[in-house]
């Protein structure tokens, strides 16, 4: 990248304002051949089933014109900044504040929320989105273990989401069994079904493992609607029990939680209860994740993310290596769709879509794959995000898409793009993640 | 037997325009190696641009099928390589040299970004069409009074897709735009020193694979008479299983998975069950993943340490 001929950069310096207006006509003209027709021409079926449109070229060249003015600025960016890479532009005083900011950053952010119900006790709405940003995360750290620690790229997670969720559903209205003891049935059953998604998939790799993963997550998601008479098909079940505070129940009854304690009734206490048992079922992933990874088991792990040819040549049985990486994935999976089912009381395929797959994964990506830290803050960034555009539900995946892409071509390894090694000699020494290769496996 | 027959020719016509699809997937992975994974997005818009082109063309008073017929695959064919080559220079040309989920990813990204697109812009109901194309052969018409029925936009769909093959057969073994891609398949280091441009070809294949893919969704259009915004996310898989099921990277593969995938589909609706057949479509992927990774016409991907 340095060595680029001095000729060339002063041509290009020179030939500079001509240069960006000819880059930005041509993408103003791309973008109106573009947009010309899809956006330019609405069209909608009438109430008689005739096709109707009507033409909108006000939003076209609105459309155009944002195109040739982004790209302008894209361009004097570009310019500006050069092709040198960011990280040689972080001076080191802001680095030691950065990795100082690093170390305590974990432990700052655990207490605040620890103390999230109780500084936001009155904000219902501000403790529901802490409950998802929580439920994203658990997710994020269970995907973690197949995707950032084992480099399995699986598409189809939400599939385990699901088998969790349906399994203390049906569970709980037909045998009216409690939510705890659902709760390892729940996971216990997304690993097995973890353990059967592997088997197939042993041969494969990269690419083809994400697809065969993401046609299962199909799979799964076609059978629940499908088999109406067990699983109620698209209308979902529904009056799902809440759980119970280890067998008292929280609500107004004379044996409820509240009565007992002989304090008044609140609707928020189930919230915050709730809010608890998330954050133990995440902090609980987290511990076994972190413990993992200092087992063989978790070391044969990132050795197959490195290389897995080189891990069959040491002898690591690459069969029970990845079976296990899928099936504690999946079991973490299916705790937080049993926890999902709880708390909505309510679900329906709909719940289990692709686009939810393609959440946890950005989580995890964004996130930095591997890093657990990474993915909690990137959980909250992107459900945060998410939350903002809230008034504007169809324009909502359309950002996210958008947010995507631009953070695979402006970080592709994600926000905490740096991985420590498990195992070292006298120091860790991170090692950046543009040296090692994964996704292979 | 007869229905078997008129199955046979329902499957045919629906394996055509998987086999459209599926080459897209096939010539960008042999030649990129990634899953172009926005690609059934591309097969809607073009189903989207032919449907509007379709509206402005009937608005304007012409009534000769043929002619519509023509301009409309010639527009959604120019416009919809032209989104194909958006694609490729936004969303994965910055990523070529980046770690191998990073393409796959964004691919991921540009689907949500194409659904969304024309759903915003498009709004979310099912846009229907009169039927374009009408009338068709009695072929035979058995004693109990079952008949085996050929229409004419069954004609139609299979002669486009033969005449396209066609075309596209000649582009790839004589052109110099086809051995530039033969190229790059094999070695794109090797291919650049001797003076191919890399990417252009690589944007090249983008645009065929798009324009292929705006065939497919006219051909969808006209033979299923609507297009929403959400129809392109299982095509795309199902015309993914199909490469894989002829052997990724191999262009007479895919148009044999398609082929064999619209079959499978239309003897599983017509024989099991209508409701479950994306589950069997996407059971056999898993199935010949499993029992021929290579497919029935692909090569054995050699892994070097």
């Amino acid at each position: 990248m340095t060595a680029i001929p001095h000729e060339t950069t002063h041509a290009s310096r020179t030939a500079g304002i001509a240069y960006i207006l000819k880059k930005s006509l041509i993408s103003a003209l791309v973008a109106l051949v573009l947009f010309s027709l899809m956006v330019g021409v609405r069209t909608e079926a009438g109430s008689d089933g005739q096709l109707t449109y009507w033409t909108r070229f006000g939003e076209v060249a609105a459309l155009v014109a944002v195109v040739f003015g982004g790209s302008i600025v894209i361009e004097l960016l570009r310019q500006w900044i050069g092709p040198n890479g960011t990280d040689s532009l972080v001076p080191p005083a802001v680095r030691s504040g950065m990795s100082f900011l690093g170390r305590y950053l974990a432990p700052a952010l655990l207490i605040f929320t620890f103390l999230v119900p109780v500084i936001f006790y009155d904000q219902r709405y501000i403790l529901d989105l802490a409950i998802l940003v929580l439920t994203y995360v658990m997710l994020g750290w269970g995907l973690n273990v197949v995707v950032g620690l084992a480099g399995l790229l699986d598409l189809g997670y939400v599939a385990f989401y699901a088998v969790g969720a349906y399994s203390y559903a049906l569970l709980a209205t037909n045998f009216g069994w409690s939510f705890w003891i659902c709760l390892p049935l729940a996971g216990t059953l997304a690993a097995f079904w973890g353990v059967l998604l592997g088997f197939p998939v042993l041969r494969l790799r990269g690419d083809y493992l994400a697809i065969v993963t993401l046609a299962f997550g199909e799979i799964i998601r076609l059978v629940i609607i499908n088999w109406q008479s067990l699983t109620g098909g698209p209308n979902g079940v529904s009056s799902i029990p809440r759980p119970s505070f280890f067998g008292i129940p929280l609500d107004n009854s004379d044996n409820g939680l509240a009565a007992r304690l002989g304090i008044e009734y609140s609707p928020t206490h189930r919230i915050v209860f709730l809010f608890y048992v998330i954050l133990a079922l995440a902090l609980l992933t987290n511990w076994v994740t972190i413990r993992l990874r200092r087992l063989p088991i978790g070391r044969a792990w990132e050795a197959l993310r490195e290389d897995e040819v080189a891990c069959r040549a040491l002898g690591i049985n690459t069969t029970t290596t990845k079976l296990t990486a899928f099936a504690t994935g999946a079991m973490f999976g299916g705790f937080a769709g049993a926890f999902f089912a709880t708390r909505q009381g309510f679900i329906s395929p709909e719940s289990f879509t692709f686009q939810e797959s393609a959440l946890v994964l950005a989580i995890v990506v964004l996130g930095g794959m591997g890093s657990q830290l990474g993915v909690a803050l990137a959980a909250l960034a992107m459900i945060g995000g998410f939350e903002l555009f809230r008034g504007l539900e169809n324009y909502r995946m359309l950002v996210f898409g958008m947010a995507m892409v631009l953070i695979m071509i402006w970080r592709p390894r994600g926000l905490i793009g740096h991985r420590a090694p498990t195992v070292y000699l006298t120091k860790a020494k991170a090692i950046s993640s543009d040296l090692v290769k994964e996704g292979h496996g | 037997m007869d229905y078997f027959t008129q199955q046979l020719i329902n499957g045919l016509v629906l394996g055509s325009i998987y086999g459209l699809i599926a080459i897209g997937y096939t010539m960008v992975y042999g030649i990129v190696g990634m899953i172009n994974f926005a690609h059934g997005d591309v097969f809607m818009i073009g189903g989207f641009i032919a449907l509007i082109t379709f509206l402005l063309l009937v608005s304007t008073g012409l009534t000769a099928v043929p002619v519509i017929l023509l301009i409309v695959i010639l527009v959604s064919m120019a416009i919809t390589a032209l989104y194909g080559w958006t694609i490729e220079r936004i969303a994965y040309r910055p990523l070529r040299h980046s770690f191998r989920l990073a393409p796959m990813l964004s691919a991921i990204g540009m689907s949500f970004v194409l659904t969304n697109y024309s759903q915003v812009a498009q709004g979310a109901r099912v846009k229907p069409i009169p039927p374009l194309i009408t009338g068709g052969y009695t072929l035979h018409e058995s004693a109990d009074g079952f008949v085996i029925q050929l229409s004419n936009i069954q004609i139609v769909v299979v002669i486009t897709t033969i005449v396209l093959l066609a075309i596209f057969t000649w582009l790839v073994s004589r052109t110099r735009l086809g051995r530039d891609m033969r190229a790059c398949e094999q070695d794109q280091t090797m291919a650049a020193l001797l003076g191919v441009d890399v990417d252009r070809t690589i944007s090249m294949t983008f645009v065929i694979g798009a324009a292929l893919a705006a065939v497919a969704g006219l051909m969808y259009l006209l033979y299923y008479g609507l297009v929403d915004f959400f129809m392109g996310f299982v095509a795309g898989i199902k015309a993914f299983t199909a490469a894989v099921l002829g052997g990724i990277g191999s262009l007479p593969g895919a148009m044999l998975g398609g082929l064999a995938i619209g079959l499978i589909e239309t003897f599983w609706s017509a024989y099991f069950s209508v409701e479950y057949k994306d589950v069997a479509a996407f059971s056999i992927l898993i199935v010949v993943l499993i029992f021929m990774p290579t497919g029935l016409l692909g090569r054995p991907e050699v892994e070097k340490v």
